[in-house]
């Protein structure tokens, strides 16, 4: 676990490393209710702490509502409650990563998760399909799955999985 | 050097649309056989600069088909041809084909061969006659000896390039005249350490055999003139055999060397085309220099705010205040010089109806004349992009409805010819645009009479004319029996007034039988920024349009009646107002749920009152809107968000979606509430 201040470091080191390797992906872990998810660095626009969100009347739970970030309104996604896990408070830990989504314009969402952990080059052949669950779990959003400090990571598609339809 | 022309499409497109405004509204203004010079001589400008554009880019059907209607006009302007109404008629419809080929090959479509096909036809047909002139027009000479061909001789001087005409194109031009031989000369081709890749060094000797005339090939060099040799001599019948032992056209796409770097861009346009048809607005540059000096003053604001700031002490505080309040003047002449680019005069939206007017006049027998007023009347873009189809609708129905037949005009003693009248002017910070007719005024009698039927009046009611005159606005109140293909396109007078308001704005009618009607539109002058009232709710605050607020009021115990123990009404004199506990409706903890400790907000929605339930009354002010669209959807209730002075969000509220939640208690509403529990 690791605070705000240092993951912003994490995305600092990274602009002045450029593309490490040729061939290597990039990712941003992050943790959720003790599972670990990555998302392509390239997507990642800012990591926020937590800070108070306009609710939204209406909308699904997992939308904790709208943000103001320099003149934008950017709604803020709680992922734990996307994904069905059990609410958490928020901590100091807890943080906002902001995320550029491909729709059909470019949009600007943000994600609540527990912690942010580490940036990871992955060599695309040590990235393996997602298990198929069949009809029990739904893993789609899952762009594949690897392995890092002896974690398995999941990486999250986040096109597919911050659409409109999906945020609801 | 390779420029890449699609920057420029952009530029032409625009150029284009406004040239063929220009074009239709010259048309219009044209008289059957007494042509204005100068309107003719602005309508064949237009014409020309299309033409040229359309082929500079290699839009070659455009400029084809534009070539044709610009040699009619060309010959109207030097008097070698009448201006009949046919005439004008066709080249109106050459300008409605010529705007759906620019608006296809702007959006990557295909273009519609079959009307562009059948109005060029009209015009060739045009072309044929000899327009009731005596002398031949001396285009038909050289007909006589166009089936062997042209000898042409082209050397381009060697700065060419710089004017922005590409050889190459020239001779893609000219093969699609017929079957083409190319002789090039590259003797004046200095080493390649010499060359100097902007100049030209080449020049070509060319055959050119088919059915083509000396005009078509002058048509294609016209734009070089003055910036090369040319010659262009018919060919005779030895030549001809001479010339079939020559190589083959293909050589010119190797020997340019602009000719590959410069084809790419052209191609890559169409998608490009597709994806930005960003909008664009034309500014005056004194609105521009305006605020660069703006500009400059918040700068020299910031620099003495940020000296002040470096050693700062309480005994200048004045100071401080006096720098802020600069700051502040400096921001709201910012915001209102910005505001001002995004104005545009409404005569971009009136431009339209005399074309429209012209058509359905003459297709309903009716005589019309149409009076603009107040056209340099400034209007956000985005209003004036959205006001379009509902003044259309108007205008049509008072071309329908209102204005009479000449015989009836004459029989109840009025001038045979009809007035539409278009007006705009500014009213605080609204605008306001009538449309006027001098026709027969509603028949309220009729009305009425449809809305028995319909149900939505008692036939007992007794209804004051103006209560009469709103019913055609109520939904249901469709001229479904009157369908004619003007009006009668299954948009009622419900919708036109459901458009209006969504842009925050109002209609209203009013009518004298007999003298003719008005209907009168207010419109907020932007869309981007709104007055609003600030509300408590629970923890949260949220912002009312102010134009929807009819008054606020304090709940006097006794004055709340229950609806069947569920529903609330507020007794607001006469009236029986609908209660909105907006905390219900929102799943928040109020401060209090007793509505005596409350306010009720009465708002009005397409004339229906209702309280909303507020904790508290904050302040009014003038609140930026962003859309909540842009980055997540859209809300219902909501009519989008701004950002408070502390930084935070506020939604605003949206009256008409408020009342739709209202209806339905929605299972989404439940949702919250599952979370909150």
């Amino acid at each position: 676990m690791i605070e705000l201040s240092q993951s912003n470091e994490i995305l600092d080191m990274f602009d002045v490393m450029g593309s490490v390797e040729a061939g290597m992906l990039q990712y941003l872990t992050f943790e959720l209710n003790q599972e670990h998810y990555g998302v392509e660095i390239l997507s990642v626009q800012e990591i926020k702490g937590w800070d108070h969100v306009t609710p939204i009347p209406n909308t699904p739970e997992h939308v904790c509502g709208v943000l103001n970030l320099r003149g934008a309104i950017v709604p803020i996604v709680d992922l734990r409650l996307f994904f069905g896990m059990p609410f958490e408070p928020y901590t100091k830990t807890t943080v906002v990563v902001v995320l550029r989504v491909q729709d059909v314009t470019q949009r600007t969402v943000g994600i609540v998760v527990d912690a942010v952990s580490d940036a990871h080059n992955v060599h695309p052949d040590e990235i393996q399909p997602a298990p198929d669950f069949g009809e029990q779990l739904s893993t789609e959003f899952i762009s594949g799955i690897t392995r890092m400090d002896d974690n398995m990571v999941m990486l999250l598609d986040i096109d597919k999985l911050l659409s409109r339809e999906q945020i609801g | 050097m390779s420029i890449d022309v699609s920057q420029f499409h952009q530029v032409f497109f625009e150029e284009s649309f406004e040239g063929l405004d220009a074009m239709e509204m010259g048309l219009l203004g044209m008289q059957e056989g007494a042509p204005d010079a100068e309107t003719i001589n602005t309508i064949f400008r237009a014409a020309h600069s299309i033409k040229g554009g359309a082929g500079t880019f290699g839009f070659s059907r455009v400029s084809e088909f534009t070539h044709g209607l610009e040699t009619l006009l060309d010959q109207m302007r030097n008097g070698e041809r009448d201006v009949s109404q046919l005439a004008i008629n066709t080249m109106l419809q050459a300008v409605d084909v010529l705007r759906d080929m620019l608006t296809a090959v702007q959006q990557g479509d295909e273009i519609d061969e079959t009307s562009a096909a059948s109005v060029g036809k009209d015009i060739e047909a045009f072309l044929q006659t000899d327009g009731n002139i005596s002398s031949p027009l001396d285009t038909e000479e050289p007909k006589t000896t166009e089936s062997t061909g042209w000898q042409i001789f082209f050397k381009p001087h060697s700065h060419l390039l710089q004017t922005g005409n590409d050889p190459v194109r020239m001779l893609q031009e000219l093969a699609e005249l017929g079957e083409l031989s190319v002789d090039m000369d590259a003797s004046a081709l200095p080493a390649f350490s010499d060359l100097e890749p902007e100049d030209c060094y080449l020049a070509w000797t060319m055959e050119l055999r088919g059915d083509v005339t000396l005009e078509q090939i002058n048509e294609i060099f016209e734009w070089v003139e003055g910036d090369c040799e040319l010659s262009v001599t018919p060919l005779s019948e030895q030549t001809v055999t001479v010339a079939e032992q020559d190589e083959p056209a293909p050589l010119v796409e190797e020997s340019d060397p602009v000719a590959s770097t410069n084809n790419a861009p052209v191609i890559e346009t169409k998608k490009a085309a597709t994806d930005t048809v960003a909008s664009s607005i034309r500014v005056g540059t004194d609105k521009v220099d305006s605020l660069i000096d703006l500009v400059g003053e918040l700068v020299i604001t910031q620099s003495m705010l940020s000296q002040l700031g470096e050693n700062f002490d309480l005994s200048r505080v004045q100071q401080l205040i006096d720098g802020l309040e600069q700051l502040e003047r400096n921001t709201r002449e910012l915001q209102e010089g910005i505001m001002r680019i995004r104005m545009l005069p409404i005569s971009f939206a009136f431009n339209r109806f005399p074309r429209l007017v012209h058509d359905l006049s003459a297709k309903m027998g009716k005589q019309v004349e149409l009076k603009l007023s107040g056209e340099q009347t400034e209007l956000d873009k985005t209003v004036m992009e959205k006001i379009g189809d509902p003044l259309v609708h108007l205008v049509r129905n008072s071309l329908d409805h209102g204005l009479e037949t000449p015989e009836k005009r004459l029989a109840s003693g009025k001038p045979e010819t009809g007035l539409l009248h278009l007006n705009a002017y500014h009213q605080g910070g609204t605008i306001v645009i009538e449309i006027s007719d001098d026709g027969a005024g509603l028949n309220e009698e009729k009305i009425l009479g449809k809305a028995i039927e319909r149900g939505l009046v008692s036939s007992d009611e007794t209804l004051s004319p103006e209560k009469i005159h709103e019913l055609i606005f109520m939904p249901g109140f469709s001229t479904a029996d009157e369908v004619s293909d003007v009006s009668g396109r299954g948009v009622g007078m419900d919708v036109v007034r459901k458009n209006i308001h969504s842009l925050g704005g109002s209609v209203d009618v009013s009518s004298t039988p007999g003298l003719g009607s008005t209907f009168t539109i207010r419109l907020p002058l932007t869309l981007a920024i709104m007055d609003g009232q600030t509300i408590q709710v629970g923890d949260q605050r949220y912002i009312i349009p102010l134009i929807s607020i009819i008054e606020s009021v304090e709940i006097k115990p006794g004055t709340v009646k229950q609806v069947t123990g569920k529903g609330e009404v507020y007794s607001l004199r006469d009236e029986y107002v609908p209660i909105i506990r907006l905390y219900e409706l929102f799943n928040l903890t109020p401060r209090s749920d007793k509505l005596e400790d409350g306010l009720l907000v009465v708002v009005e929605f397409e004339d229906r009152k209702v309280g909303l339930l507020v904790d508290e009354l904050l302040a009014q002010q003038q609140v930026v809107i962003k859309s909540l669209e842009s980055n997540y959807r859209k809300v219902t209730g909501m009519a989008g968000a701004t950002i408070l002075g502390d930084g935070t969000v506020a939604l605003i509220l949206d009256i008409s979606g408020l009342l739709t939640l209202y209806r339905q208690p929605s299972q989404q509403r439940v949702n919250r509430a599952i979370r909150a529990a």
